[in-house]
Order: C-alpha cells, then structure tokens, then sequence
C-alpha cells in the first residue's frame, strides 16, 4: 500500500500538475477582462482595476499560476464568476454524481461485457459474430443521440423512466435508481459490446495457447482450465480496455448529463464554457485529471497482479 | 492494400457512402430545395411530406436541406481534426521510434499527459476560451488524439529499425530521411491508415456533440440538428431520424473501413497464399489392415506381443476442416506400446506425428477431429473419437509432456500452485502431504533446490528446469504411459541429454515423438517411420537402422548428422513434403523417391510385412532399398 501511494506521489501527481499548467495557461489566453465581464460594460474602470487587482490578474501568469496551485493544494478552488459561489464546493456536489453515473455503468457493462465475451468465446457460433456486430453499432451510434431515443421511447412514449432530473439517493433511493435507470441503460448499451469483443478476442487468444492443452492434459476440469487460468491470463488485457473505458465514460458523461439533464461536472462544464467562467473549468480539469491518472494507476497495478511477468 | 480493401463488399459500401455524403455536402447549395434557414412557419414541426421530404423543424425549416449543409460542418471539422492526428502523429511517432533517446522520452511523457485528459472537457476548455470557435476546438481535437498514434507508429517504427535491411542501409550511409521516406514509411503507413479511418469515428462523435452542446459553430450542423430535435422530443420525435441516420451511418462507414484496412493490411503481411487449388475430395480410408497381414495381427505385433500390450493403438485416421474443405492429416495409423516399453515415432515436420499422439488424449487442436480408429489401453478400448472417455485417462492413466516447455506452464502461476492443483485434481492429497508431494516430485526430476523451484513463476525457469518441471506435472497423476512431444526441441543439447536420462530413469512405458534418429536410437526400442501422414516403416530399432526397407526411411537416415559419414557431404531429400490436401492417391512419397514406378501411382500402397525379418513397410521394392544405399555410397 505504502509503494502504491509512493507511486502515485512519484507518476501520477506530476502529470495532473502538467495539466494543471497547460489548461491554465490556455485559459489565460481567454480574450477580454474576467473583471469586466463581471461588472458589466457599464462599470467604471476604477472599479474594474479594483477588482482585477483583487482577483490578482494584474500579476505575472507564472505567479497566477502558483498561487492558484497553492490555493487548490489547500482545497480552494478560488470562486465561479457566474454564481460567485465556491468551486470546490460545487464540484464536490457534483462529482458524487458524474462518479455515480460513470461507476454504475462501468459496472453494468464489465459484468455483461466480459460476461459475453467469455461465452461467445467458448461458445462461439452466432453469439460471437452478435457481439462483434453490436460492437461495431457501439461504436457507431453516439450516446447522446441513443439516450435520446431512450427518452423519447420509455420516458415520453411509454412513460416508464423520468424523462430528465435527478434525484439525490439520500433524499429517495427509489427515486434515485428511476433517475440513473436511463442514462446507465445508455453508458451500458454503447459500451458493452466494445468490451465482449475484447474480451472475446483475449479469451480466445489464451484458449490457443499451449499451456490450456496442457493443462487438460493434466487432467484439470474444464471449468478450471476456464475459470481459473484463462481468465487470469486474459484478464491482463482487459483490464487496460477498462481502464480506457473509464475515461471515455467520462467523456461520455459530459454529454449524458445534459441529455437527462444531471447536475454533474459535465453539465457544469458545458455551462461553464458557454459563460468563460474559467475558475469552474480550471477545477474541473483538475478534478477529472486527477480521478484518470488515479484510475490509471489502479489499472496497472491491477495488471501487475494478474501478470507476475510485469511485477518481478 | 487498397487493392485488397476493394475486394471487400462493405468497406467497398462504406467507402461509397462516405464519397456520396461528401459529394452531396459540397453540392448543397445546388441539391438543397431550400436555404438553411428559409422558415415555412404554416408546416412547423411536421413529418415528411411532398414539400419537405425529411420534415421540418421549429418553423419550418426544411430538414433535408438543414442536412445537406449540416454536413458541410462535419466533414471539415473531422477532415481538420484527423488531419492535425496524422500530421502531428506520424513525425513525433517516426522520430520517437527511429532516434530514440530524448526525442522518444519527450513524445512518451507527452503522451502519458494526453491520456490523463478526458477529451472532451479539454475541447470544452478551448471553446470556453475562444467561443464557437470550432476550429480550433477541432485542431485540439486531433492534437489530444495525436500523441496515442505517435505511440503506435513508434512501436511499428522500431520493429523496422531493428530489421537487417535497415541497418544495412544505415551502415551504408543513406541519410536517415531517405531511409524513413523509402523504407520506414511505407511499413508503417498501413498501420497508420488504419488508425486514421478508426480515429475519424472519434471525431465524428465529437464534433456531432460539440454541436449538440451548441458551443461548436454557429452554422447548422448535424449535431444541432439532435439539438433542435431534443427540444421537440414530446411533441415531434421523427426528428431524430434523419440526423441521426447520418451521423451513425456516417461513423459506421468508417469503422467499416477502418476494419477492411486492417484486415487488407494483416492479409499484406502474411505469407504469401498459394494459388487457390481445388482441394481433392478425400477418398475412403484404405482397408484398416494390409491385405497380404495375417487377420489376427495388428501391425507391429511381431514386434511386441499384443496379449502385452499397454496400449495398442488401430486404424487412426485424423481430419482437419481447412476454408470448408475436409483434409486428412493421418491416415489410418496402427501400433502398440508395451508395458515399460520406449516407442520412438519419428518423420519430418508436417508427418502428423505430433497429431497422432494429442489424439490419443483427445487433445486436437483446432477444427481437428478423429476420423476412424480405435484404441485399447490397459485392456479397455475407446473409440479414439470420443474425446469425453478419453479425457478421463489424462494425467492417471496417460501424461503428456509438451514440445515447448516454457509455453507448457501457465505464466500467472507459481510452479507449486500449478503442481499443487494437478495433484489434487488427480490424487486425494490435500495439506501438508500435497506440498510435501511437490517438493518430492521436483526432486524426482533432479531439479537441484525444489523449495527455491516451487516458489519461482514459469518466466523465472530455464528452459531445461521448465522441461523438469512439466515432467514433475506429468508424474503427479501417477501415468502408465508418458507421451513425449518432441521433449528436447526446445532445449539445448547438453540439456538434451539430461532430460533423457531422467525420462529414461522414469522406468515408465513412454511414447516418443522425435525428428531426432539419434534420440529414436538412444532412447526407444521400437521405431515407427511416419510420412505424409502414413506409417512407412515399423520394427524395431535396430532393424530400421540397420536395414532400412523403406526409400523414405533411407534418406531420412542419411541425412541424420547423427549417422554422417566423415568427408562424405550429407545427402538430403529433394523436395518438400506434400501439404495435406495435395497428397497423391498412390504412394505420399512417390514424388520424391529414386525407385519410383508406376505401381506406385495408381493405388494406396499397403503396409506389408518387411521380408526377411521383423517389422513392417509400405513400399513395394524393399528389397531394392538396400541396393540403393550400396548404389549412392559407391563414390
């Protein structure tokens, strides 16, 4: 645990600072003044320099820049300039639900992705060329378009799901499964294809290899040959599409949440970048940095421990 | 590779599909019934209809022009984006890959960086920084995605460095860029394209989205055309239909093609395929015994008494289904190991040897399958093609020992766990004796620290413990019968002689697979001569040596180092041995052998006894093969 968290300190901490830095940098190239389009074409410019003085953009960048990081070091985002409320306050609101969305449905399709690959690996025939068609409709069809169609069939059409909003579990866990139903069925449906065909094609690459011969050979049960050690071979690989498919739930996510309308980062971004409010996309930057590098680094520990080749 | 890609009907489609859109997107303001924003406020938000055939919008925008300039958005921005991914890409992964040094770190860690941003909140973040500036939105797009294809190409880039004809190049001072130009590039081109077609999918998505979001442009597009049809869902869901038709058949034409390059350019590197030829439709198996072979013998009984017999083996026919086609492989194979006995089968590659003896524990890789034949083991008979029965003989009645002993053990598993988990699938040791059981087995294979051994995971072995160690597996179920698959191959020669000795000290019945006459000569006692399939030659040891009665057997035995001659050069055999669907009706080996005549090629050659002694061969001039070893001695 101690040298995962070394790790982490070592690898993964100065790649989300890099971000940091890059998104920063480009978002002081952000054209006009944040302190007039704060207080209006109409202000005086006394109190515009006022203010720019007390947001501390009359500094040198590098300056702003560390004193920002200082600040996000300690927890403080600095202030939206549209609500003029806490960043870090309204990303850790919003966070819970982007995460719950994001993990749900990474849940739901690696239990019926890997389930499925592995089946139409061992099964083959019809299941496999379903998977590798429905992969390719995964990949094809945008989530945004399919949760549409989803509203437009089980929430307007047949009224089955609330059509868009969100409910906060602790305020009615029914209410909150109703709400996730839709956008998950979604994530799930444009990511679980992806995942069967490669769990299928990793499945399949170990049952061709020598030591499964061998290991009937030896007189192991089916089910063992299976279960035990084709799963941890091809579990290798696997587990680095996941990790990939993390990533692109989030990207995902960012739209999903303006199709069912959840208050998660990504309807913030959007809004946020329909207003320059720069203090809210700089959080979320860094927020989301930091969750993919530290899901990153879960994925290759993981794939250490399913390959002994890599740990020693 | 292109000529391939247009072998395939869907990526043919695809491509078709995606030249019409673009055609259609340039040609909008001359196709288009309307202009994109000419409002028809009576016919708001209707379905198709004569006036406007894909429907209107809020008022009464006309759908199927909207769409026709809509596509004029995503086609530039996607040709934007993928042409910043490959321009960016291409350099940064050629030069990572053919300089290295700090070049290859820099486009690493730039890399490492891309991936820790989710794409589209950095495309967000630009377009907060420049409002609807979907250009350079776009241009981030492609500079995000940049760095996974300079990785790509920077693997691939090495792989070539590292070829002989490369390096040639560069010790004869061809100035880097012409060798990146003439020989790197057009390697990894093909996994480039590749790339391209499947990151254009990507970018697609992403632009349709940005639309969507409405921070793209301001122009129609197909991605606010989902908007707009979002905010009528209640009231007019059709509007769905026409945008998203395009943009999901848009996305699928390139992964289409995507997918026919990638199989164009796996089929460029593969060997070369023969020119199609019809496959012959195999013939009945030949009559299971000899006709001229006493009906009370199987064939190598003289050799071994079969009231003896540990295992005898009869009429075993092997068949591959090769694109549809049913190939035999082995034709009609008979033998028998007695207990105790050493049983060598020797051939060259592609003889069928090593099938014939997966057979045994129903083990045929792939699409093969047991034609014909039967075999008795123990005094029980089994019908070879029953694989079920037969896998209840592995490990406690029959072991086998693989030809690749590092590929043989699986590498996530320490060498005791895995000797562990075939004692108790095998034996009803549990606890302190199951693990004191796996010491003593690795000693038994004369591995020097079994407790170091057990502890260590396959990559951690030699070849030559590995090969110890999967022998140790094979004696955990206590076997009567070891089947030996070219054991020693892989390793190397003094490594060779040790394995010997310790399946030599085994004192078990072993069935030996083997292209080494040394070894056969060595080890075993009796001999089986396969070719193309068929057993040419049976007996014992020292009489195939001695006296050969078989052409094939002959040469392979001339052309042995093991029995070369000094100052005589050693003979090979011309030609090749015939691929499966190509052998003859007559005699497999008629195409290559000195006495061939035309008996030899009108029907199955029987396998006869040998005259004069033990044994048995299937060549109608044995007598003649002596003659020609005196004839090609002379000098």
């Amino acid at each position: 645990m101690g040298r995962v968290v070394g790790r982490w300190f070592l690898t993964a901490l100065p790649v989300v600072v890099v971000v940091s830095m890059l998104t920063f940098v480009l978002a002081s190239l952000v054209p006009g003044d944040p302190a007039r389009t704060i207080l209006g074409i109409n202000a005086p410019q006394e109190q515009v320099d006022a203010l720019r003085q007390q947001l501390g953009l009359d500094l040198p960048l590098p300056q702003r820049y560390w004193d920002w990081l200082v600040a996000a070091a300690h927890g403080d985002l600095g202030r939206s300039i549209t609500t003029r409320g806490s960043v870090a306050a309204e990303l850790a609101g919003r966070l819970q639900v982007t995460l719950s969305l994001v993990v749900l449905g990474l849940i739901v399709i690696v239990l019926v992705g890997v389930g499925l690959g592995l089946i139409s690996a061992i099964k083959g025939g019809w299941l496999g060329r379903a998977v590798d068609l429905l992969s390719l409709i995964g990949l094809a069809v945008p989530g945004f378009w399919l949760g549409l169609v989803l509203v437009a069939v089980l929430a307007v059409a047949v009224p089955i799901f609330p059509a868009t909003g969100f409910v906060h579990f602790s305020d009615s866990p029914t209410g909150w499964a109703a709400s996730m139903a839709l956008p998950v069925l979604t994530l799930a449906l444009t990511g679980t294809a992806g995942l069967a065909k490669q769990t299928r094609s990793s499945v399949l690459d170990e049952l061709g290899k020598d030591y499964v011969r061998m290991l009937r050979a030896r007189g192991l049960s089916e089910r063992r040959v299976i279960l035990l050690h084709v799963s941890r071979n091809a579990g290798a690989p696997i587990v680095t599409v996941v990790g990939l498919l993390f990533i692109g739930l989030v990207s995902g996510a960012v739209l999903l949440e303006t199709v069912f309308v959840l208050p998660g980062l990504g309807s913030l971004t959007v809004a946020a970048t329909k207003a320059h409010d720069i203090p809210v996309i700089l959080g979320v930057t860094l927020i989301l940095s930091f969750v993919v590098v530290t899901v990153n680094l879960l994925v290759e520990i993981s794939y250490a421990l399913l390959n002994p080749k890599v740990r020693t | 590779m292109i000529g391939r890609l247009l072998r395939k009907p869907l990526a043919v489609a695809s491509l078709v599909w995606v030249l019409a859109l673009i055609m259609l997107s340039v040609l909008a303001p001359l196709i288009a019934p309307y202009s994109p924003d000419q409002q028809d406020i009576l016919h708001a938000l209707e379905g198709p209809s004569r006036a406007h055939p894909l429907g209107t919008g809020v008022l009464g925008l006309d759908v199927w022009s909207r769409l026709l300039y809509g596509g004029r958005v995503t086609l530039v921005s996607t040709a934007i984006s993928v042409a910043v991914y490959a321009l960016v890409g291409l350099p940064a992964g050629l030069l990572a890959g053919y300089r290295g040094g700090l070049v290859d770190k820099v486009v690493l860690r730039l890399s490492e960086v891309a991936y820790a941003i989710p794409g589209t909140i950095m495309v967000l973040v630009v377009l907060a920084v420049r409002p609807n500036d979907e250009t350079a939105a776009m241009v981030a797009v492609g500079l995000l995605a940049a760095p996974a294809l300079a990785r790509v190409v920077r693997s691939a880039t090495i792989a070539v460095r590292e070829e002989l004809y490369i390096r040639a190049a560069v010790l004869s001072g061809l100035p880097d860029r012409l060798i990146l130009r003439r020989h790197v590039l057009p390697t990894v081109m093909g996994t480039v394209i590749v790339h391209v077609a499947l990151f254009a999918t990507t970018a697609i998505v992403l632009e349709t989205g940005l639309g969507f979001l409405g921070v793209g442009t301001r122009q129609v597009s197909w991605g606010e055309l989902v908007a707009e049809a979002s905010r009528n869902l209640g009231n007019q869901p059709w509007l769905l239909a026409p945008s998203g038709f395009v943009i999901i058949t848009f996305i699928l034409a390139f992964g289409l093609i995507g997918d026919g390059l990638r199989d164009a350019n796996a089929e460029g590197y593969s060997v070369r395929q023969r020119a199609p030829r019809p496959v012959r439709r195999h013939r009945p198996p030949a009559a299971a015994a000899p006709p001229n072979a006493p009906a009370d013998l199987t064939p190598n009984q003289r050799v071994i008494p079969a009231a003896d017999a540990l295992l005898a083996v009869e009429g075993l026919s092997i068949a591959f289904e090769v694109s549809g086609q049913i190939v035999t492989v082995v034709e009609d194979v008979s033998f028998a190991v007695a207990p105790g006995e050493l049983v060598g089968i020797v051939g060259e590659s592609g003889s069928g040897k090593s099938v014939t003896v997966a057979a045994l524990l129903g083990l045929l890789r792939g699409t093969g399958r047991v034609t014909a034949g039967t075999m008795t083991f123990q005094g029980r008979r089994f019908d070879l093609a029953d694989v079920k029965s037969l896998a209840g003989l592995r490990a406690r009645r029959i072991a086998l020992i693989g030809q690749d002993p590092m590929s043989g053990l699986d590498p996530a598993f320490t060498v005791r766990h895995q000797l562990a988990e075939v004692l108790k699938a095998n034996t009803g040791l549990r606890g302190p004796a199951l693990a004191e059981r796996v010491l003593e087995l690795l000693r038994a294979v004369s591995l020097p620290e079994p407790t170091a051994v057990a502890k260590s995971y396959p990559h951690q072995l030699s070849g030559g413990m590995a090969q110890r160690v999967s022998i140790a597996a094979a004696l955990a179920g206590q076997p009567d019968l070891i089947l030996a698959d070219e054991p020693t191959t892989a390793l190397d020669v003094t490594v060779q002689a040790e394995i010997l000795d310790v399946l030599r000290s085994l004192g078990k019945a072993v069935l030996l697979v083997t292209h080494d006459w040394g070894l056969l000569v060595d080890l075993c006692q009796s001999g089986i001569v396969m070719y193309a399939g068929q057993v040419v030659e049976q007996g014992s040891v020292a009489d195939i040596v001695a006296d050969p009665r078989h052409p094939y057997t002959l040469g392979l035995l001339r052309s042995n180092p093991y029995f070369a001659q000094p100052g005589r050069p050693l003979p090979a055999i011309p030609g090749l041995v015939l691929p499966p669907d190509r052998w003859p009706a007559g005699c497999h080996f008629a195409e290559r052998c000195p006495l061939v005549g035309p008996a030899c090629l009108a029907d199955p050659i029987p396998l006869g006894p040998a005259a004069g002694r033990l044994g048995w061969t299937r060549c109608l001039f044995q007598s003649q093969v002596a003659g020609l070893e005196e004839r090609e001695a002379r000098p």
